[in-house]
């Protein structure tokens, strides 16, 4: 199929074309073919994503009787209502100052023992890294029933109870992400900062911090992901009160609430969705080469 | 050790240890041994905050788990009152219990839902393997070109990945309503909805939450398999289109077998992933009315959590680590180990 379109090319861009065919890559109509699959890929992936958005503006009786056009008549009345309550608010703020206090928190403790286990040597070391990497065999799935009474006796409750356990799990791929990336700076910036008297500690915050950077925004980038997204800890632990919830939770409990009204519902999940959108999009690179380093190495 | 004796017996101040070869470079100290009770509290200071969380919160709870599922526990009761009866848990999962006398009874209560969950997520990995590898190829390789807009397109598709499994949930939830736009569209082509609901139906059901699950995941695929391909080097395509290869000919020879790394260690993740499924099956009513979806996970939460059998519900956790453990070691053991074995390779 790819071959037969191959005389159309032509009719398309022709500077283009004829650079590629000079490569000789491909044959070219199936740069149609390319199109055609990443409209349709398009189409499945924002489609439903636009009619969650737009349904927050439809009236319930308007998505009963047209549900595949475009809302008519529009009304704000949905994300009015749920923007000027307080409650979207407080669930917005749990869950960034969780996930915020979950990534500082990885970022710096997996750095610190990746650390050591990158640049000293020691006995005992590998021991050590293979104990963190075993951790990524324990799903939280698995332990999620005694970490619930852990917690439970160790008075841990609320947003700490989200914290404190999504660190420990989120340490392990830190740390293998980040151990090679430490190990792989020179040596010579040991010497040079040690001749200069900076004992290594001072060596970690004032030289293996700033030239860490980049791998500590990519192991950030996907603990903050993952506290985000989080469904299962705060299933557990945020019972009761709807404004101490996190934003997933959030969203299960208020349309449990409001089964009947569809598209308030639909209001609400999409203002939950945003600002992961947003993130996304701005650290769309980041949470690639994260996933493909985190993969690779 | 050498380092041991580089850092900490070593009298010789490191200044001079740049002409000693494979020695790490060590701060400047007066004191010997001084400075090698400083190292150990610098490694502990360093590693020790780290170590500490996951020995407590990762370690010592998957401990536990191990030991509840030996004892009948209701998780409210003292767990020194809750009654020891050995791997009863597991026998009663996995084929009624030890006693004659309740065997029909357990079979129905803790065996069958046991399995059918088991047969769950082993459809998912099949079918992952089956329906979403194909497809994310077959996108990856044709978006494997420039054009107009691909940067555009991976963003898209890669996007349902990054938002959480209770949004994309909740949103699937609505439009698979039995009075949402799909039965409308179904009906609009002069079909219907699958005859019990999207999602009750005893058949169908699966099937609309493998979609789900596809519409999710299926973006990861594609964008690790589009960067394994970009590192696949264009003077192979380009030899080979000279000679006169079709670019089916080109994707079979070179590229699919070059992102072959890629394709095992997506598929080691996938396999995984589908064992531990949670989120996306818990959001969608829990598993389903009648557990239609329910997978391991769902139902060790349904039974262990809200029907408070602690000790049960261990041992299905234990049954399910023990489970992604075994098919880890095998696919490592198997599959991994020839990409492991050429480092050089494995991009």
């Amino acid at each position: 199929m790819a071959t037969t379109q191959t005389h159309d090319a032509p009719a398309r861009e022709p500077g283009n074309v004829e650079s590629h065919r000079r490569k000789g890559l491909v044959p070219e109509g199936s740069t149609y073919l390319a199109i055609g699959i990443a409209l349709v890929g398009i189409a499945l992936t924002l489609g439903p994503i636009l009619y969650l958005i737009l349904g927050g503006f439809r009236t319930q009786g308007d998505l009963a009787s047209n549900p595949t056009g475009l809302p008519d008549p529009i009304q704000w009345q949905n994300y009015w209502d749920i923007l000027s309550g307080s409650l979207f608010w407080h669930q917005l703020l749990n869950s960034t100052l969780v996930a915020v206090a979950t990534t500082a928190a990885v970022v710096l403790f997996g750095t610190m023992a990746a650390y050591p286990l990158a640049r000293y040597s020691f006995k005992g070391r590998e021991l050590i890294f293979v104990v963190f990497t075993t951790g990524l065999m324990f799903p939280l799935t698995v332990a999620v029933l005694p970490l619930y009474l852990l917690l439970r006796d160790l008075h841990i409750s609320g947003l700490w109870g989200l914290v404190i356990p999504q660190i420990a799990f989120a340490l392990p791929v830190t740390i293998i992400i980040l151990r090679p990336f430490l190990a792989a700076l020179p040596k010579e910036l040991e010497e040079a900062s040690f001749m200069d008297g900076i004992s290594r500690i001072g060596f970690f915050w004032r030289m293996l911090l700033p030239l860490a950077r980049p791998a500590m925004v990519t192991v950030g980038v996907l603990a903050f992901i993952g506290s985000w997204n989080a469904y299962l800890l705060p299933l557990l632990l945020l019972t009761g009160d709807p404004s101490g919830m996190t934003l997933p939770l959030g969203v299960t409990t208020f349309q449990g609430q409001h089964s009947a009204a569809t598209t308030m519902i639909m209001a609400y999940t999409s203002l939950a969705m945003l600002p992961a959108l947003a993130f996304f999009l701005l650290m769309e690179r980041r949470i690639v080469d994260g996933l493909t380093g985190a993969v690779k190495g | 050790m050498t380092a041991l004796e580089a850092s900490g017996r070593n009298a010789d101040p490191v200044v001079e240890q740049s002409t000693a070869g494979s020695r790490p470079p060590t701060p400047a100290t007066d004191h010997p041994r001084r400075a090698n009770v400083r190292k150990w509290a610098e490694i502990a200071l360093f590693v020790g905050p780290a170590l500490a969380l996951f020995l407590t919160f990762v370690v010592y709870p998957v401990i536990s788990a191990a030991r509840y599922s030996m004892y009948k526990w209701n998780g409210v009761s003292q767990f020194s009152d809750a009654e020891f009866i050995g791997f009863e848990n597991y026998a009663r999962a996995l084929f009624g219990g030890t006693s004659p006398d309740t065997k029909q009874a357990f079979t129905t209560a803790y065996t069958q839902p046991f399995w059918e969950a088991l047969s769950h997520n082993f459809a998912i990995i099949f079918l992952s393997l089956a329906i979403q590898l194909p497809l994310a190829l077959i996108v990856a390789l044709t978006l494997n070109r420039k054009f107009r807009g691909r940067a555009f397109t991976r963003v898209v598709i890669f996007a349902p990945y990054v938002l959480s499994e209770v949004i994309a949930g909740t949103m699937w939830l609505i439009i698979f309503d039995p009075n949402g736009v799909a039965t409308q569209w179904m009906r609009a082509i002069g079909l219907d909805m699958p005859a019990g609901g999207w999602f009750e139906d005893p058949t169908w059901g699966f099937w609309t939450v493998f979609f789900i699950i596809t519409w999710k995941y299926v973006g990861l695929a594609i964008i690790l398999f589009l960067a394994g391909l970009s590192g696949v080097s264009e003077d192979l395509q380009e030899a080979a289109s000279i000679d006169g290869a079709s670019w089916w000919q080109i994707q079979w020879r070179i590229n699919i077998p070059l992102i072959g790394p890629t394709i095992r260690i997506w598929a080691f993740l996938s396999i995984i992933g589908s064992i531990q499924l949670f989120d996306m099956v818990w959001v969608l009513n829990r598993g389903g009315t009648a557990g239609q979806y329910s997978t391991i996970a769902s139902y060790m939460m349904e039974i262990g959590f809200f029907r408070s059998d602690w000790g049960y519900g261990s041992a299905i956790a234990v049954i399910m680590f023990f489970l992604s453990f075994v098919i880890a070691l095998a696919y490592m053991a198997t599959i991994l180990r020839r990409d492991n074995a050429h480092p050089g390779k494995a991009r």
